[in-house]
């Protein structure tokens, strides 16, 4: 019998993409922080040590701060390619960051259009084989669709990402059965990305089998985003807990826990 | 002469370097990267890559972002 996982530094379950040890299986957007010292609250309070950026044109005069306040919560970058239509772009913009950044990491998002920011799987995958071939640690957000997912993993994809339900729209893990395929059909990390609107969305994730949760809005965007944080930590980790710990099924009917011998009366 | 900084048409002078550039846009050099016609020009070659007339730089940093 194994023993069951806690949090913390001598965390006997962590999270490893590429032959990285990461301490939570929690990976948190900066996306929608309205100011530095909040967004610093939010990554404190998740107890995150992997956040996803955006790579944008500087404007004049400088960006304001956000690597210094990253670099202060001790976490790691993995940049993303947020925005980005077709293979060629997120090319691009994954250079940029392996530039910028030091890191070979890359969050590959190549969304098809503003209204849904749905995944374009075939510039996805097309992007994928590329970056790969180009020494990237590929993480690809994709849809929540099992073949897709395999045939990401085929060209060399450290780990998938499927979405919950939209970017930003908070509506939750809509297809759990699918996301249980998703797990069924590859043997790297999956981290349900997207979607997420609240801790038991996050907690049904890792029930689910994924292996950690990316969010963003659902903690930026609260009313008290680092209270919220702290929410999405719990819900992860007591997630991944009822996950290993292998749930009773589900029954039509009752079935009494007190022993049915020595009833009163009876 | 004309050249695009960042989607920005600016008038440089003939030889300026990409180093000329982000010093230019007076910004810190650490977390940043420079595209030259979309291809990317390592931080060791900025001070010797010159940029010519209708050349296309983008100088891009990290944001917050999901």
């Amino acid at each position: 019998m194994t023993s069951s996982p806690t949090p913390g530094s001598n965390d006997p379950d962590p999270l490893v993409i590429a032959g990285r040890s990461l301490a939570s299986r929690l990976v948190l957007g900066t996306g929608g922080a309205t100011s530095h010292a909040s967004l610093e609250a939010a990554v404190r309070a998740s107890g995150t040590d992997l956040v996803t950026v955006a790579m944008r044109r500087v404007p004049q005069g400088g960006a304001g701060g956000l690597l210094d306040v990253l670099d202060r919560c001790e976490v790691a970058l993995l940049p993303n390619t947020a925005g980005c239509r077709t293979a060629r772009e997120a090319l691009l913009t994954a250079r940029l960051a392996r530039e910028a950044l030091g890191t070979s990491w890359v969050k590959l998002e190549v969304v098809a259009d503003d209204r849904t920011l749905l995944p374009d799987v075939v510039e996805l995958v097309d992007a994928a084989e590329q970056l790969v071939r180009d020494g990237f640690v590929v993480l690809p957000y994709t849809t929540d669709d099992p073949v897709v997912s395999r045939r990401l993993v085929d060209v060399g994809c450290a780990a998938v990402m499927p979405l919950g339900s939209p970017i930003g729209s908070g509506l939750g893990i809509r297809n759990p059965h699918a996301i249980e395929l998703v797990r069924d059909a590859v043997d790297v990390p999956v981290i349900l990305d997207a979607g997420i609107g609240t801790a038991s969305d996050a907690a049904l994730a890792m029930e689910l089998g994924c292996d950690a949760v990316l969010l963003a809005s659902a903690v930026t965007r609260a009313e008290d985003p680092a209270s919220m944080a702290g929410a999405m930590r719990h819900a992860v980790i007591a997630g991944r807990l009822a996950h290993r710990a292998g749930r009773i099924p589900v029954r039509r009917l009752a079935l009494a826990s007190s022993p049915v011998a020595g009833r009163v009366g009876s | 002469m004309n050249i695009s900084l960042n989607g920005e048409e600016r008038i440089v002078r003939p030889g300026a370097t990409v180093n000329d550039l982000v010093e230019e846009l007076g910004v810190p050099t650490r977390g940043v990267a420079v595209a030259l016609d979309h291809v990317i020009v390592p931080r060791s070659a900025w001070a010797r890559t010159v940029v010519k007339v209708g050349a296309r730089v983008d100088v891009v940093t990290a944001m917050q972002g999901g």
